[in-house]
């Protein structure tokens, strides 16, 4: 381009253009010289090199397809292209090349995602070398992450994959009034962990009520007590406050050299900037309602009560503060706080217009989710409740996907969002049922009928006895 | 049984006294009809037949339809029938709540930690006495919430058992009936528990040493039942280490009457365990057996019935790196006797899960009358129940479940259940809970996709 034969505006606008990209192109420029942070505390040290499988163009034809948008489509197709889902419908036409799958007799439902997994923290084996999932050694360590301690050679994520799950967030222990980070993992098998990260998933922040934390430390220094809990947590979101007051003042002024980095304080200053949500442990009732109100003193967000076995009590109250209940299909009694559950809970609280949704918490469980929300919703039905396997679905996928902040990327099958998707042998609510396909982003990553497609962890390798294969359909 | 049998209890309110034929006055006989009845016995499945309760027996199973005036009719509709189930090495009637220690008398010495997979730390008691003497029939409570709980699922029998402790030898293991009391123990000294897998951690005995500590306990028990008299005479002979009450607990066990219960995953343990047990003449059942597929054929030849989860698929320890969800088939295959357990993270609160671990059995190669035989016909000739229930057919108890559906399905519940001919109540602590709170879920705007 020549810009003499421009008028002089026009030429004006190119030179300003130019100075301007350079600006940016050009390190330090922008940045000024003497400012060695940003306005904002530091980002991810760890940040997710997860890359999708190669994948084919995938046309999955003539299946009963649960969308988790509530509907259930007969004899439907669903095209997968380049990742993503790309077309959800009927007679759809396969693009060439593309992988063909007779879907007659088959249930398509997105991949399940499970909120609350211990897999990788609280491995397989387990012994005294595997079990990284408490830092319990005060009841505030708000600087550490479970992402730090996930063995990505778990056995336990192949037996995920074989049941379907797609999306897991691991979470730390209960031991702690504030736990940690939260890692979101895709179910890819991986050497890193990084290498499993979900792109683009915010963290969470684990906490827990009640129990757990008056039983690990009630002998050692307190909490003791429900009071001690309530007060905890108050405690750290204060100094959590004054932290963020500081460092704001400094990032205003600049005068002075920066305050000391407190991982733990930073950790709350962003859940204090609701960048990070709260996955709060809590049993009871009047735990949640008490949780919801500190929440509010603070202004934090909590995105769900887990283990909410009494959610059923209050699911009103959690539908007005739009938080979700993460709860089991019949876990219950196994301590004072769970003595209230019952089979009806997810139910009731999805009946309520509350956000209901499943989790394991086990490494056995997480293998039949579907089987769980189908004792749940047969539980809904029988307490007179309508309740279709187009709506039930989405306690695995929609709901969790929304508590977790991914449901733009996935829980549902949608044009653009990642194919996560998974092929049933049967309607996935039958215990007779098995996940037959495992789609991750599209890539085939498991497949009930090819053994090469059986994923094996490292651990794995070698222990085969009397000619057992192992695997992930083992 | 020391009090009254169900038999000549009371009926339940609503239910008209009958005299029948016999002119015992007892609960009005009841006739279901039209149903898909499972007898499990000699009869095999009626598609379309009729069962009578009488004076707390099964009377009749027939595919015809014979008058029986002044009975109770149920139609069925076709619906299936079948026995009531039994969990194996469950802890029902034991237990309340498994941190309130005071309601948990599972065991000798429970593991408070292991409860959660969370992993947090808690106490653990120890034996502070003997444990083989442990007698769980000591700890039944008929009030516990958790029999009805199990029993509107479908649950009339449990094996209790009792928690495997810190020592070799938990105790003995019951029979209970999940019906309305006051006494469930049906039988007492069912079996004697005794765990031969390493508990891990530092100064837990090894594989080795456990083993030697129990052949040292079976050797005392020998020794000591060949010279009882002398060892409670003044001065008598006392070499044993081990108490004279875990002595005298072990006495049916060594002389072949009770069978040792084992708590055993890793096949080679299983192997030599199996080996001890023929030399020594003693009746075995394995419990766990996450590996007891790979010796399936010399546990069928030596006729050891298997107790497992069929959910477990993992190497949670060492001992478990064999663990398939193919072991029920491949033992069933194999013809070892097995019987089902309830999921293991909760043997009493979730013995309601029996249909659940049964129907993934099925799921994963084992035939579906295979699967519902291992919660009824199984365990009764396991535990020794055979005469009186685990099949329909007339004289035994009748312990009889109608399903709303395959009973081996998930979303399946009954929709009756009688427990040696008296019909159950459907309600539950959880029931109460249920319907107390179901006005405060009153509908509203779905959180539906938007």
């Amino acid at each position: 381009m020549d810009i003499s034969k421009l008028p002089a505006w026009g030429a004006a606008v190119i030179v300003v253009a130019t100075l301007a990209l350079a600006w940016w192109l050009i390190p330090g420029l922008h940045q000024g010289g003497d400012k060695q942070v940003a306005d904002q505390f530091p980002a991810d040290p760890f940040p997710s090199t997860y890359k999708p499988r190669p994948s084919q163009p995938t046309l999955i034809r003539g299946a009963t397809v649960l969308t988790g948008t509530d509907k259930e489509l007969a004899n439907a197709d669903v095209l997968m292209q380049g990742g993503k889902i790309a077309g959800v419908g009927v007679h759809l036409d396969a693009p060439s090349g593309a992988v063909v799958i007779d879907g007659k007799g088959k249930f398509v439902t997105p991949g399940i995602i499970d909120i609350h997994s211990h897999l990788g923290v609280y491995p397989s084996p387990s012994n005294e070398a595997t079990q990284d999932g408490n830092e319990a050694t005060k009841p505030v360590t708000a600087e550490v992450r479970a992402e730090n301690s996930v063995w990505p050679q778990d056995p336990g994520f192949t037996r995920a994959l074989a049941g379907g799950v797609t999306t897991m967030e691991i979470l730390p222990g209960s031991a702690n009034l504030i736990g940690g980070r939260s890692a979101v993992l895709k179910n890819v098998w991986a050497t890193t962990t990084q290498a499993m990260k979900f792109p683009g998933a915010p963290y969470d922040l684990k906490m827990a009520c009640g129990e757990n934390p008056k039983r690990v430390y009630g002998q050692k220094g307190g909490p003791q007590t429900q009071m001690g809990d309530i007060a905890g947590y108050r405690a750290a979101f204060a100094k959590a406050q004054a932290y963020r007051n500081t460092w704001r003042k400094y990032w205003k002024t600049k005068a002075g050299d920066p305050p000391d980095r407190d991982l733990g304080l930073e950790t709350l200053a962003l859940v204090l900037d609701k960048q990070i949500p709260v996955q709060m442990h809590c049993y009871r009732a009047d735990q949640m309602a008490t949780m919801i109100d500190v929440a509010k003193e603070f202004g934090f967000r909590i995105a769900a009560f887990h283990h909410a076995s009494e959610a059923y009590k209050v699911a009103d109250l959690l539908r007005r503060n739009d938080v979700c209940a993460v709860m089991w299909a019949d876990w219950w009694g196994f301590k004072m706080e769970a003595y209230d559950g019952i089979p009806e809970d997810i139910a009731m609280v999805d009946h309520a217009g509350a956000c209901a949704t499943i989790h394991s918490d086990d490494p056995i469980g997480i293998q039949r989710l579907n089987q769980e929300v189908a004792l749940a919703m047969a539980a809904g039905r029988r307490m007179g409740y309508r309740i279709t396997r187009a709506h039930a679905v989405a306690w695995m996928t929609r709901n969790p996907a929304k508590a977790l902040g991914i449901l733009k990327q996935t829980g549902t099958l949608e044009n653009g969002k990642m194919a996560d998707v998974v092929v049933w042998d049967g309607d996935p609510f039958s215990v007779y049922s098995h996940a037959q396909k495992v789609f991750v982003d599209g890539a085939l990553l498991y497949d009930r009928d090819n053994p090469e497609l059986s994923p094996r962890s490292d651990f794995e390798l070698g222990q085969e006895s009397n000619g057992h294969t192992g695997g992930a359909g083992q | 049984m020391l009090c009254g049998s169900s038999a000549l209890a009371q009926p339940p309110a609503g239910v008209v006294a009958y005299v029948g034929n016999t002119g015992i006055p007892g609960p009005a006989p009841v006739l279901i009809q039209n149903a898909k009845i499972y007898t499990l016995g000699s009869q095999g499945t009626l598609a379309n037949g009729e069962l009578l309760i009488m004076s707390g027996k099964i009377a009749r199973v027939d595919i015809n339809s014979l008058p029986m005036p002044g009975a109770k009719i149920i139609d069925a509709k076709g619906k299936p029938v079948t026995p009531g189930l039994m969990v194996s090495n469950s802890e029902l009637g034991a237990i309340e709540i498994d941190l309130v220690g005071e309601t948990n008398d599972s065991g000798p010495g429970q593991d408070l930690s292991a409860f959660d997979a969370d992993g947090t730390d808690s106490p653990t008691l120890k034996e502070t006495i003997a444990s083989a003497a442990f007698d769980v029939s000591d700890a039944i409570n008929p009030n516990s919430t958790l029999i009805a709980v199990a029993r509107i699922r479908g649950v009339t029998r449990s094996l209790t058992a009792p928690a495997i402790g810190s020592g070799v030898f938990s105790g003995h293991a019951a029979v209970i009936d999940l019906g309305l009391g006051p006494n469930l123990v049906e039988k007492t000294r069912v079996g004697m528990v005794a765990n031969l897998e390493p508990a891990g951690g530092p100064g837990a005995p090894s594989r080795p040493l456990i083993w030697a500590q129990f052949r040292e306990m079976m050797d005392d028990a020998r020794e000591y039942q060949a010279q009882r008299a002398a060892y409670h005479r003044p001065g008598g002979a006392r070499d044993q280490r081990s108490s004279r009450i875990d002595l005298d607990a072990l006495a049916d066990v060594v002389e072949g009457r009770e069978p040792l219960l084992v708590y055993v995953n890793r096949v080679s343990t299983i192997r030599q365990v199996l080996a001890y047990c023929r030399a020594n003449k003693i009746k075995l059942v394995i419990l766990g057996g996450s590996e007891a597929w790979m010796a399936a054929s010399d546990l069928a030849a030596a006729h050891v019935p298997v107790v497992i989860d069929t959910e477990l698929n993992l190497p949670n320890t060492f001992s478990d790196i064999g663990a398939t969800l193919k072991n029920a088939a491949r033992l069933d295959a194999a013809g070892v006797l097995v019987a089902f357990q309830p999921q293991s993270n909760g043997l009493a609160h979730y013995a309601r899960t029996i249909t659940q671990i049964a129907g993934n059995a099925v799921a994963n190669g084992m035939k579906w009358d295979h699967a519902l035989a291992a919660i009824t016909r199984n365990p009764a000739e396991i535990w020794g129940l055979a005469d009186s229930y685990g099949t329909l057919e007339p004289g035994k108890d009748a312990d009889v479940v109608i399903w709303d559906g395959d009973p081996l399905e998930v979303t399946s519940a009954p929709t009756a259940v009688f427990i040696k001919g008296q019909q159950m109540p459907m309600t539950s602590r959880q029931t109460a809970l249920r319907e107390r709170y179901r006005d405060a879920a009153q509908q509203n705007p779905s959180a539906g996709y938007h």
